[in-house]
């Protein structure tokens, strides 16, 4: 789960590191007002959405007078952002930050990561803050230093002293980055974090090591033992089709094609989308139904599939182990009863009760295609698909 | 003699009282796994499908001699029950729970390591459909009889994909050694390496079959290990062609984040070392009926 910078920075100040003076704000009118508040001669404006590269995109603006914040903020709000990270669609922008400005005299980037590898925590820190760790890695490789966390006993000093040197910060301001080092690493652990990511660090003219922006990833299965992160969730910045799938305890991400994909376990429904792939299709979504589905999961997996409107047939391939193909089954008839589908559906069943499931799909009378082997059904989907498409185009020829 | 399990193997159930884990101590004790106990604190003492719980994992061992776990406790409590097993001198577990934190995962592996290597129990999963010696032992929730005992090893990622694979695998009339499931979460008890280096000294296993997918080094290195290790003819498939960057697919450790990590560059990294790659998940069986029988 993915928060705001905003909160991201509220969480980290609490933590020992330093951030700029700042306020949130719902409108233009707002914004001024908490400038003001705020005090200063210069201000940035800062959209937030749940995307890096807000600054080319036009969502951050440094502002002088009250004025100037009001006109940029009346280009923010309603509009959505669209960055490199966001895909063509963006996001909505319904809150900005407004900050007090600080001097910089260098940019730091500081992440801290899951590394699988040595499976610890790893801190990445470049000298080169300000552009992106991956331009970084590629660009300037030699200015990256990494260093992975003993679990046992935390970040120790002696680490956090070593970057802080790597990266020539000088020494007068070592102790406040070794300190900013440590509240990073405290919030990443007491939090469960995946990704806590500063970029960049400032030194400012008057030496003080600031944290001009900030991202925080949280792991979504510790979320239980974090109420309060929860609560920081704003699904206005999610795919609604995936918040849908996730509050019904499904695992779903839309894709751009036009065959929907309902599937048992994550590697399967991932083999399931590149066969139809092979077989001339194109998936409309990954979504795993997960472990014991009910007929009504299944059902439900449905209405999430179909309420993609660029779905035009629909692949159901179920191989049971700790499911069962008559459940399947049976949410399958239940599905085209209830929701009047009459796009093409092709059901591969096997596994547990594989008779039962196949009795099941043919005396239901429904219009089901059947197949046996993972190949044949992305093959029999495809070719549906394909002929409807073309049926479809004659009749409204004919028409 | 296969591979982390045997008909000797005995097992104990962590959780044993739950619902999942009641049905598939009964499908275990079906297939002929010599289910020994099971374990659910303040439940000692009761029994399910005749087998005796338990308050304590050592309890269990010293009641029985258990050598084998399964872990079906809920992801909350999961870390914790590994790690009693580990402590409990029990040398092998399997741990099915999906969605246990990643930081308690850290802690678990760092926990592992306090105990010498000759004592330390081997981890597989969590996350994973277990592992199986088809006709000996099956020590996890995959339907037993997709699958033929013979001399193929599997390693993989994915449940449901694994079945996929030895369902094919039936198709062609060929067998498997053992199959071990490594789960799909990022930070796991075994990774593909660890699984390569003993099917390497498994005289019943003549060819290796890895089943991976996006996500995270483990693909990559084990084709270095590979590459310096390993003699025996490997075939893997790699899931996850069509998918974008940056998005999590399901397991929570099927997300690209860095070079090397699709599976277009896994299939390069893999080809590269001389493994035999399945273009598509629909030849995965063929492909490695075909290797099989050059190696015969």
């Amino acid at each position: 789960m993915d928060i705001h910078e905003y909160q991201a920075k509220e969480i980290l100040a609490k933590f020992g590191v330093e951030v700029p003076k700042g306020a949130l704000a719902y409108s233009p009118e707002q914004a001024a007002y908490r400038a003001r508040e705020l005090g200063g001669d210069q201000w940035i404006v800062k959209a937030q959405v749940h995307a890096g590269g807000r600054g080319l995109a036009g969502g951050v603006k440094i502002c002088q007078t009250q004025d100037e914040i009001h006109d940029a903020c009346d280009n923010m709000f309603g509009r959505k952002l669209v960055t490199h990270q966001t895909g063509p669609e963006g996001k909505d922008i319904y809150r900005v930050y407004v900050e007090t400005t600080a001097q910089i005299e260098r940019e730091i980037y500081l992440g801290f990561v899951l590394d699988r590898s040595s499976q610890r925590v790893m801190i990445v820190a470049s000298s080169e803050g300000g552009m992106e760790i991956e331009e970084i890695s590629s660009t300037r490789p030699e200015s990256i230093v990494r260093s992975t966390v003993e679990p046992a006993v935390g970040l120790q000093e002696f680490q956090a002293r070593e970057i802080a040197f790597e990266l020539k910060v000088e020494p007068g301001l070592v102790q406040h980055m070794v300190r900013t080092l440590q509240g990073c690493y405290r919030a990443f652990l007491d939090f469960d974090a995946t990704m806590v990511e500063v970029n960049p660090l400032a030194i400012t003219t008057d030496k003080r090591v600031v944290a001009l922006d900030a991202k925080m990833s949280f792991d979504d299965n510790a979320l239980y033992r974090h109420p309060q992160i929860s609560e920081l969730r704003d699904k206005s910045q999610e795919d609604p089709r995936e918040s849908r799938a996730a509050d019904r305890g499904l695992s779903y991400v839309g894709l751009d094609g036009n065959i929907g994909c309902i599937v048992n376990g994550a590697g399967l429904a991932m083999a399931t989308m590149d066969t139809i792939k092979l077989a001339g299709g194109d998936p409309a979504n990954f979504l795993d139904i997960g472990g014991g589905a009910s007929p009504e999961r299944v059902a439900k997996a449905f209405g999430l599939v179909l309420s993609d409107k660029n779905v035009q047939a629909v692949l159901v391939n179920i191989f049971a182990g700790i499911n069962r193909c008559d459940w399947v089954a049976e949410g399958v008839v239940l599905a085209l009863k209830e929701q009047q589908i009459d796009i093409p559906v092709v059901v591969r069943l096997a596994g547990t009760n594989v008779e039962e499931g196949q009795k099941i799909l043919a005396k239901s009378g429904l219009p089901i295609i059947r197949a046996t082997t993972l190949m044949e059904a992305a093959e029999r989907v495809v070719g549906a698909w394909q002929r409807d498409l073309s049926q479809g185009t004659r009749l409204r020829a004919a028409q | 003699m296969s591979i982390l399990i045997d008909r000797d193997s005995r097992v104990i159930v962590q959780g044993i009282t739950g619902r999942m884990a009641r049905f598939h101590t009964k499908d275990m004790l079906r297939y002929g796994t010599n289910v020994v106990a099971g374990v659910v604190p303040g439940k000692g003492g009761e029994t399910v499908e005749g087998v005796p719980v338990h308050d304590t994992v050592k309890q269990a061992v010293a009641a029985t001699g258990a050598d084998t776990s399964l872990v079906f406790v809920p992801p909350p409590f999961a870390a914790d029950s590994i790690m009693e097993a580990a402590d409990s001198g029990v040398r092998y577990c399997v741990c099915i729970t999906d969605g246990i934190p990643a930081q308690d995962m850290i802690q678990v592996k760092r926990y592992m390591y306090r105990y010498p290597r000759e004592k330390r129990m081997v981890l597989t999963g969590p996350n994973c459909a277990g592992t199986i010696s088809p006709g000996k032992a099956l020590l996890g929730i995959m339907p037993g009889h997709i699958y033929l005992p013979g001399h193929v090893g599997i390693i993989g990622r994915s449940g449901t994909l694994g079945y996929e694979a030895a369902a094919q695998l039936k198709d062609n009339g060929i067998g498997v050694s053992t199959s071990v499931g490594i789960g799909g979460d990022p930070i796991n008890g075994s990774s593909f390496k660890d699984i390569l280096a003993r099917f390497e000294q498994d005289d019943d296993t003549h060819v290796i079959a890895m089943i991976g997918e996006i996500g995270g080094p483990q693909e990559s290195e084990a084709a270095e290990y590979i590459r310096d290790n390993i003699s025996k003819p490997v075939v893997a498939y790699v899931a996850g062609l069509t998918a974008p960057k940056g998005r999590t697919m399901g397991h929570a450790g099927a997300i690209i984040s860095a070079f090397g990590e699709s599976a277009s560059e896994k299939v390069e990294i893999l080809s590269s070392v001389g493994v035999t790659v399945a273009e598509n998940p629909a030849v995965i069986g063929d492909t490695i009926a075909r290797v099989y029988k050059e190696a015969a």
